[in-house]
């Protein structure tokens, strides 16, 4: 039974990746409906889905999903032509397949609820209903086509012969090359159709050298020989002659499908050309000497290809895709093993108590004052690192995949509210590790309807504004200082402050006479009970979810910000650190307590003397060479009450956290340190201050710092 | 090199080329040729006997139908040899000349 369980896990897994496949080529449809290969891949999803649902003996899927790979055939095979209600209700049957997946699963033994299976007859309906009406178009573009066939023959009455391109020096002659000899035996390897010589290059008769060459030709030729062959003819005469050889266009189909058949190898564009037959060797080399001519335009060596006239456009398209999908697929499929994510979560677990050992013998070492085993430990210790380094990878994933998931939601909510809204993803490719990936989304998901429902205006309110109809969502995300930094950038109408201010009042979040700056007002949208839309809607205005939002995001120890110009968007930025599980950590010490600072956030350390930094001990601030920052003396802090009475040798710790920055005064530096994060219980949640605790080498705890609160509380001067 | 003047009017001059025109010869013939191109109204060269013609010589006939189109003066080329026909051909360029070619009854043979 438990293998069957497991098979089934693997079904669900993979009709999950699927249909995700499946909605992504939908979208990508929705651009460029012309796309065979997206259609292909399509179609192959859906086929693949009905497939293994038989396999399982899961009729009623089979039966929906049967008729939805009826229709995506017909696309395929040029049947039907695929347009944006095609695709509205392509989507719908994608959810609808993951419904009936869900419930099968779930419930084996059951029928279909009623609601299911009438809502699956309607979208059959909707899906064949199209087909009558569509009928007529496969004639349509057959007439179309053949026209443009016609046309095409008559432009193209060379179109099947080598377009051979020659361009003599003027020493040509006096190096013993005579073109008419390459003529000649030009015939000998085919059809020397058309000679075109150029005869409005020759200089009149007082400029007329005899002996120089102008001779330019081009020469229409049909011959069976491939490039090389062709080239060769060439070959002596290299040096004193430009030639250029542009395949037939009858060659482009046959080249097309040569580059469809080549091996999946990541290749040069170049490389990939010369091996299918449509360059040669030299054509690379004038390309690539042309490019380091003139480097200041950095044209792509495709573009200098065409433009040297020995390539067709069309080809260089081709084998610019191939070469794109072959990375993909070397990236997507390169030897990828499925690990149950428990398993690598142990792997984690045990690298960490590996650090912990690593530093307890790293302290033995020292007490025991054994120099050669020191050497030793110091080797191991690299090594642990690099394989804490390693195993952290292990779980790091691109951010792509749940940015990818929004264009659906910015698709259908867009739709629902009769806004155009446009979405944009930069920096998909940075990594964060998957367990904060799963909790980000909930989080992510909220504030990008909320933007979408509450930032972007309606068209009509756009168009007053003077701005585009069209509306502009950006995700971004990039690493900052061992953090990740996701952005959600809309251009729609900004936040109004008087609105929130006056809620906020209202619902008693603040008094009358506040005193808080744009930001601090900004911010107050994650309060909890408050919501500035007059009208709730589907989406969000509830005034739950944004102080969720912030919880959530506080919880994985990251922070969200906003910040906004009226009539112009808004930015939500959220930081959240890389990892859960292990850092680097500067570890210090104030009256007698150790505590871990994550590395990447120490700006330098120095020495606390008030002599040179005019230590200000009322207002906390010093002067750090002209600049006015905050400090904190941690040990105070953190021991309420009491106060260092013996000051000895003090250190500032400066930590920066994005733009601002403040100063830790500790007792001690004991330098870097691998911290392992084990979460603080319960009882601990209410401090402020600390995100987490460590075991040291020597079984002692150490604190780590909330670096980021407690900047703020040292702003604040509490 | 023998150019010969086979018939010389008040306009009309035609010459004879028994010689090969190569690169070889380009130089001097260009020098002879251009001043009675550039004198004679009409200028006809008689091709019967240029055994051998290359490019350096096909270019050359080129540049002088050339100037004569731009001096306003005619240049016609007359009993075109094998070797000729066989180049301009080639080229694809007997129709800028515009001018008759006659093959010979012996032309395999030549």
């Amino acid at each position: 039974m438990s293998d069957l369980d497991a098979v089934f896990e693997t079904f669900k897994q993979e009709v999950k990746e699927l249909l995700e496949e499946m909605e992504e080529a939908l979208l990508i449809l929705e651009d460029t409906p012309d796309d065979s290969e997206t259609i292909n891949s399509l179609f192959r999803a859906m086929h693949t889905v009905k497939g293994s649902a038989g396999l399982f003996g899961l009729n009623d899927i089979v039966a929906f999903t049967h008729e939805a790979e009826t229709i995506l055939d017909q696309v395929r095979n040029n049947e039907k032509a695929i347009d944006h209600n095609l695709i509205s209700v392509l989507l719908d049957c994608k959810d609808h397949t993951e419904k009936l997946i869900h419930h099968c699963i779930e419930f084996p033994d059951q029928d279909l609820p009623g609601e299911l299976a009438s809502y699956g007859e309607k979208l059959v309906v909707q899906l064949t209903g199209k087909t009558k009406q569509d009928d007529t178009l496969p004639i349509v573009n057959g007439t179309t086509q053949t026209v443009e066939m016609d046309t095409s023959a008559e432009a193209g009455e060379l179109s099947d012969k080598w377009i051979i391109s020659l361009a003599f020096k003027a020493d040509a002659f006096r190096m013993g090359v005579d073109p008419m000899s390459f003529l000649r035996y030009l015939k000998t390897l085919g059809d020397i159709e058309r000679v075109l010589l150029l005869t409005d290059v020759i200089p009149e008769a007082d400029e007329y050298d005899p002996e120089s060459c102008y001779l330019q030709l081009k020469v229409a030729f049909k011959s069976e020989a491939d490039k090389q062959t062709i080239e060769d003819v060439f070959e002596f005469a290299s040096d004193d002659c430009d030639i250029n050889i542009l395949p037939p266009h009858s060659k482009i189909d046959e080249y097309i499908s040569l580059l469809e058949e080549s091996d999946d190898q990541v290749e040069l564009l170049g490389e990939m050309l010369v091996k299918i037959g449509v360059l040669t060797d030299n054509d690379i080399t004038r390309a690539l000497q042309k490019m380091s001519d003139d480097s200041q335009d950095n044209k792509p060596i495709g573009e200098v290809l065409v433009e040297q006239h020995v390539v067709h456009p069309e080809v260089v398209d081709k084998a610019l895709k191939k070469q794109q999908k072959i990375k993909q697929k070397v990236a997507n499929d390169a030897n990828y093993i499925r690990v149950d994510s428990g398993k690598l979560g142990q792997l984690i677990n045990l690298v960490g108590e590996l650090v912990i050992s690593g530093a307890a013998m790293d302290l033995m070492v020292e007490r025991h004052g054994l120099a050669d085993v020191e050497e030793v430990a110091t080797t191991m210790n690299t090594l642990v690192s690099d394989i804490r380094d390693t195993a952290l990878d292990l779980r790091m994933v691109p951010i792509s995949e749940t940015f990818n998931k929004f264009k659906r939601v910015v698709r259908d909510v867009s739709k629902e509210l009769g806004k155009q809204i446009e979405l944009k993803i930069t920096g998909g490719e940075t990594e964060l590790d998957k367990t904060v990936v799963e909790k980000i989304n909930d989080p992510l998901t909220h504030l990008l309807r909320n933007s979408l429902d509450h930032g972007i205006e309606t068209p009509e309110q756009r168009a007053q504004a003077g701005k585009e109809d069209k509306g502009c969502i950006q995700l971004n995300a990039y690493h900052q200082s061992g953090h990740i930094v996701i952005q959600i950038i809309d251009n729609g109408a900004g936040l109004n402050t008087e609105k929130i201010l006056a809620k906020a009042i209202s619902n008693g979040l603040i008094s009358e006479d506040h005193n808080l700056t744009q930001q601090e007002i900004y911010n107050l949208i994650f309060e909890a009970g408050l919501s500035t839309k007059a009208q709730a809607s589907d989406l969000s205005g509830r005034g739950v979810g944004m102080d969720v939002v912030r919880r959530n995001i506080e919880g994985l120890r990251g922070s969200v910000n906003i910040d906004s110009v009226p009539g112009q968007g808004t930015t939500i930025t959220i930081q959240l650190p890389l990892t859960l599980a292990i850092i680097d950590g500067f570890m210090v010490e104030a009256m007698s307590e150790r505590y871990i600072i994550p590395l990447s956030m120490v700006d330098e350390c120095v020495e606390m003397s008030s002599g040179e930094w005019e230590v200000d001990d009322v207002q906390h601030y010093v002067n750090l060479r002209g600049v006015a920052m905050p400090f904190l003396r941690l040990g105070e802090y953190f021991n309420i009450g009491k106060t260092n009475g013996d000051k000895g040798r003090e250190s500032l710790v400066v930590v920066r956290s994005g733009k601002s920055k403040a100063g830790f005064v500790v007792d001690e530096l004991h330098g870097e340190h691998q911290t392992v994060i084990k979460p603080l219980g319960k009882v601990f949640e209410n401090i402020s201050g600390l995100t987490g605790a460590t075991v040291l080498g020597d079984g002692n705890v150490a604190l780590i710092l909330d670096v980021q609160g407690l900047i703020q509380k040292a702003v604040k001067g509490e | 090199m023998t150019i010969d003047i086979k018939h010389q009017d008040d306009s009309t001059t035609q010459l004879v080329i028994q010689d090969e025109m190569t690169i070889y010869t380009v130089l001097e013939l260009r020098d002879t040729l251009l001043p009675y191109l550039e004198e004679n109204k009409e200028l006809q060269l008689d091709l019967s006997d240029v055994s051998e013609i290359d490019s350096a010589g096909m270019q050359l006939l080129l540049m002088l139908k050339q100037q004569a189109v731009k001096i306003n003066n005619q240049f016609t080329l007359v009993h075109h040899s094998h070797a000729v026909v066989e180049t301009l051909e080639l080229f694809n360029v007997a129709s800028f000349f515009g001018d008759l070619v006659v093959l010979s009854a012996d032309w395999e043979a030549s």
